[in-house]
């Protein structure tokens, strides 16, 4: 219980400044948060809503999973050879600090308008981080895992199954929970210039219209979705964490 | 470590050189990717003939003042974060999450407060910047070693002395690693606010240029963002190793 405390006095603080802000920029301009929740349950009440919330959220599931899938296979891959991890590294790591929405419409003529463009703009977002989180733990792995996996003459498939991903499960658990917020973004950012459909095209659409109160709605229902799935991920990890660290 | 760096511009190289080849060779289409060489030219042109100075000097000034303040208040934050067990205890967890909400959509919400032009680019680049700068100010000042502040007691030092004669000096490294955090997440998030609703700057002009299948301008100046977000980035994460590498002995 005592833990609990501090943060919920800073949320508390954080609403209470979100209502000074909307009393000093005037009624009609932010609305407070207690209007934005009834606005958001008043939103949650229309089909339209989870249509729009159906979209983005297969789009991003896709988005997580391949990136997942990539980025875990090429971690792996890094990991492995030295040589080619110390070489590719770098340029993963350049690539994570561009300003990856200008290459938007690249991805946009390859992939043309649609499902497509958002899930590679959610990939291109999410992969860097998990494939570099996962050739960190790769390289870090206890030397004795290679000598036995060795001795008892595994096959590189082996090797990869069975010792190298149940020993990084910890950072693969790290890896995705960073993965999912950066696939999140990328998918929501796709959205907003090439669809008509999901969060990220009613967000735009509402900020054409300079209608904040639906901006900051659909903004506290992403924030609150991704606080609570992080927050969940970072639980799994600990948890992980100090079992493998138990035995 | 010289070697492998040659190498990695190597393979870029190589990628280039590919891209190059597929173009010519007529299996990119000219209306999808142009040729790496025209891009080139491109960007050559429009350097050249100053039509776009002003933007790119709008977007540099937004970067470097979102940068600067950023490292500013995130070093201030953590310092009074670091210093109080409770408000730590109550922003830390936030902090965790804190990367996962897509800050973007309140870009208007700024608009509105701050008026149309620079400062809301500026602000949300500042809050997509400044939670790198205090996670790092918080590492960094975790990790001075305990003997180094027993010193500072010992030598009987001011508050303000062993401010800037220990601990920042300790925790140097790790400020510079959020300080080079701090600065890509403003060009990203600069370039990002431009693009999505703006009317000035490079994002905007590569939007602009979007909009009107302008693809030699808009490739040339995307080739311009790429190539000064690299030097900037590398040039940082240089002295940053430089900086780790101290650390160590």
């Amino acid at each position: 219980m005592r833990n609990a405390l501090p943060p919920l006095v800073v949320a508390l603080a954080f609403l209470a400044g979100w209502q000074l802000l909307h009393g000093m920029a005037g009624a009609d301009t932010i609305s407070s948060p207690a209007e934005t929740v009834a606005f958001l349950a008043r939103m949650m009440g229309t089909a339209h809503f989870w249509l729009d919330v159906g979209e983005t959220g297969v789009a991003f599931l896709w988005a997580l999973l391949l990136s997942m899938a990539f980025g875990i296979f090429l971690g792996v891959v890094l990991g492995l050879s030295s040589t080619a991890g110390e070489v590719v590294e770098p340029i993963l790591v350049n690539f994570y600090a561009l300003p990856k929405v200008t290459l938007y419409p690249l991805v946009l003529l390859a992939f043309g308008l649609g499902m497509s463009a958002k899930v590679a703009f959610g990939v291109m977002h999410g992969l860097v981080p998990i494939a570099l989180l996962t050739r960190n733990a790769v390289t870090q792995l206890k030397p004795v895992y290679w000598r036995t996996a060795k001795v008892m003459r595994l096959t590189s498939a082996e090797v990869a199954f069975r010792v190298i991903l149940p020993a990084i499960v910890p950072e693969l658990v790290a890896g995705t929970r960073i993965g999912f917020s950066l696939s999140l973004l990328g998918v929501l950012i796709g959205e907003m210039f090439a669809s008509k459909r999901g969060l990220g095209f009613a967000a735009v659409n509402a900020m054409g219209l300079g209608d904040i109160r639906t901006i900051l709605a659909i903004g506290t229902f992403l924030a609150v979705f991704a606080v609570v799935a992080n927050s969940g991920m970072l639980c799994l990890e600990r948890a992980l964490r100090h079992r493998s660290a138990g035995r | 470590m010289k070697h492998r760096g040659l190498a990695s511009i190597g393979i870029v190289a190589g990628l280039v050189a590919a891209l190059q080849a597929a173009c010519q060779a007529g299996l990119v289409k000219h209306s999808v990717v142009l040729a790496p060489s025209e891009m080139a030219a491109s960007l050559w042109e429009l350097l050249r003939s100053g039509a776009f100075t002003h933007a790119i000097w709008v977007t540099l000034t937004n970067v470097a003042l979102s940068a600067a303040i950023a490292i500013a208040a995130g070093f201030a934050i953590g310092v009074a974060l670091h210093s109080s067990r409770f408000l730590r205890r109550g922003v830390e967890p936030y902090l965790a999450s804190y990367y996962a909400v897509p800050t973007f959509i309140f870009y208007p919400v700024f608009i509105v407060l701050l008026g149309v032009g620079s400062a809301p680019i500026i602000a949300i680049a500042v809050l997509l910047a400044i939670v790198a700068m205090i996670t790092a100010t918080l590492t960094g000042l975790d990790r001075i070693p305990g003997v180094l502040t027993k010193t500072a007691k010992i030598l009987r030092l001011s508050p303000v002395k062993q401010a800037f004669l220990v601990q920042l000096p300790a925790a140097a490294p790790y400020l510079f690693t959020g300080a080079r955090l701090a600065v890509a997440y403003s060009f990203i998030g600069v370039i990002a606010s431009e693009f999505i609703l703006s009317g000035e700057g490079m994002g905007y002009a590569i939007a602009y240029a979007y909009n009107n299948f302008d693809n030699r301008t808009m490739y040339g100046l995307m080739l311009l963002i790429i190539i000064v977000v690299t030097v900037v980035n590398a040039g940082l994460g240089a002295l940053d190793r430089r900086l780790q590498s101290r650390l160590g002995r």
